[in-house]
């Protein structure tokens, strides 16, 4: 083992002794002051990811929630040096965290408060001008063979639980006791302007959307939305794309992809 | 007066175009952009970590964007893990050379330290012993970064708990032979010279004078928490969640008659205050470096002065 594997590896392993080849300058035991470093790194993992999970932490408290974060931290340090983005799998790991099971919604609540941070930081593309939009969007010929891409913050996560009233909630905008959280609810998460939003959307909405992601045509989608729940309001689905500034471009499927104009 | 003397041999790498300016700077943070927006305050430079602005888009780089219009910037690395005995992550290299290219700062800066290890990001900055394995790696690193940027950069003095058996160099000795190896520069950090001196029972202005001083270009300045060892001596820990102490400030005024006026940060990364009280501590800064500056100005300016009067 070299020395630095040495010095790292019982930084995140509490249960290995300091290592050897420290110093003081009064003789007194390494292991206090290695502690420090100790104490550096396991804190500042979860304050990373009590900065991420806001609700996640006032659902369970603080003293659950980074009991909880510091076993998460131990077994998935960060890999990248962007902390923004630390503890991608954070929902998966609470999913599996046997002492959090009486709070069965907390895991879809990291998932949506981590859809919000990626969101906030997700690439700056233009939308569309409406002019091209409504060019495109009443030719009736082009019309369901349109693909739309949307902007990279977009992202829409389906709960058996009711997330976006709870998320809600916890930001002083409805009271908590008034949540059945049993209630299942679609996510929309995006960045509009500077701010994040998180909506609540149809499923059948949140379904058109993800197949717009997955690159299939608008009649494809408005099929699988049909498909999610009858009755699906293109329409009204495109007209929510069109108020928030969500379509970046607009390419065709006939004639070899040819933008519309 | 000029200190900041580049090693001629490695002026190939160039880039290193305007400095920052010879005033305080502050560390900028999130809560603060609208404040900074709001009344454009007269401070010297901001100062960024360059992986909080390793992200695709959004607020951050709007803010940054803008300020950076008006305000003198260095980007400051905290994940480049120069000490590490592994390699340099180039991806790492990249996303940072492509922020250098959107945001033209006048320094880039990192630390003498490690961060990285086995592919884990341990998010700290941790110690390496000062030895001629050591040195070899940290200049290979550095020549690495100055090659892969076409820039010089500025090297961090630590603030550390621990000292190594297999050191055989004073820190002082080590970072100027670095410095003169790799013709980077010194990032002056007084408050990790303080706690790192108190943490090691040495005396911290004959560790600034141990400094390559003349290669200084910039300062930074922080606060301490204060906790014990397992003696029960003072250990103080460079938590950046406090005012500079007045023993730091001291310090820099000692720093400053050697190196000069010197562009100098505030750092505060926790318990952050609001934006005024943040402002008035560069003050106190921006007045000390007032005086060192007129100080440093010829006599031409005396003789003006008192045919004004």
């Amino acid at each position: 083992m070299n020395s630095q594997t040495a010095f790292a590896t019982p930084l995140l392993a509490p249960e290995l002794p300091c290592p050897s080849g420290l110093t003081t300058w009064n003789n007194s035991d390494p292991a206090t002051r290695y502690a420090v470093y100790r104490n550096n790194v396991v804190v500042s993992l979860i304050d990373a990811l009590a900065d991420t999970y806001p609700v996640v932490q006032q659902l369970v408290g603080e003293e659950f929630f980074r009991a909880m974060a510091k076993v998460f931290a131990l077994v998935n340090p960060p890999r990248s040096t962007v902390m923004a983005c630390y503890g991608q799998d954070f929902a998966d790991f609470v999913t599996s965290f046997p002492p959090a099971a009486s709070v069965p919604y907390l895991a879809d609540m990291a998932r949506l408060e981590m859809a919000r941070v990626l969101a906030y930081h997700a690439a700056d593309v233009p939308h569309l001008p409406n002019e091209a939009l409504r060019s495109a969007l009443t030719d009736p010929d082009q019309l369901m063979h349109l693909q739309l891409a949307l902007h990279p913050s977009v992202q829409v996560l389906a709960s058996p639980f009711a997330t976006v009233s709870l998320w809600a909630a916890h930001q002083g905008v409805a009271c908590l006791s008034s949540v059945d959280p049993d209630v299942p609810q679609t996510a929309l998460v995006f960045r509009h302007a500077l701010e994040v939003n998180t909506l609540e959307v149809d499923s059948a909405v949140g379904k058109f959307i993800c197949a717009l992601q997955a690159r299939q045509s608008l009649m494809v989608a408005a099929r699988q939305a049909n498909e999610q729940a009858a009755g699906f309001d293109l329409g009204a689905a495109l007209a929510l794309l069109l108020h928030w500034q969500l379509i970046t471009t607009i390419t065709t499927d006939k004639e070899d992809h040819e933008p519309a104009h | 007066m000029s200190t900041n003397r580049f090693n001629p041999s490695k002026s190939a790498l160039g880039g290193a175009t305007a400095k920052l300016p010879q005033r305080a700077g502050v560390g900028l943070k999130p809560q603060h952009f609208q404040d900074i927006l709001d009344s454009w305050p007269d401070i010297g430079f901001f100062e960024i970590h360059a992986e909080n602005y390793m992200v695709p888009g959004g607020p951050f780089h709007h803010y940054l964007t803008r300020i950076r219009e008006r305000y003198p910037l260095s980007i400051h690395g905290v994940g480049m893990s120069i000490g590490a005995d592994g390699p340099l992550n180039v991806q790492h290299l990249n996303a940072l050379q492509a922020l250098l290219l959107r945001y033209q700062p006048q320094s880039f800066s990192e630390h003498l330290a490690w961060s990285t290890h086995g592919g884990v990001f341990l998010n700290d900055l941790l110690p390496l012993p000062y030895n001629t394995t050591t040195l070899q790696r940290v200049c290979d690193h550095i020549d690495q970064v100055q090659s892969h940027l076409g820039r010089r950069m500025l090297l961090e003095n630590p603030a550390t708990y621990v000292e190594f058996v297999a050191s055989t160099w004073d820190e002082g000795a080590f970072l100027t032979e670095v410095l003169r190896r790799t013709g980077c520069g010194l990032l002056l950090d007084v408050n990790n010279a303080h706690v790192s001196c108190i943490n090691h029972s040495r005396d911290a202005r004959a560790t600034i004078l141990s400094m390559p001083l003349a290669q200084v270009g910039e300062i930074h300045l922080a606060g301490f928490a204060e906790q014990l060892d397992g003696s029960g001596d003072l250990l103080l820990i460079d938590s950046h969640s406090t005012p500079v102490a007045q023993v730091v400030w001291d310090l820099y005024a000692f720093t400053m008659k050697l190196a000069g006026p010197q562009p100098t940060l505030l750092e505060r990364d926790n318990d952050i205050p609001a934006w005024p009280v943040l402002l008035a501590e560069a003050s106190v800064a921006e007045c000390q470096l007032q005086v060192m500056r007129e100080d440093a100005l010829p006599h031409l300016t005396a003789v003006t002065v008192e045919a004004a009067t």
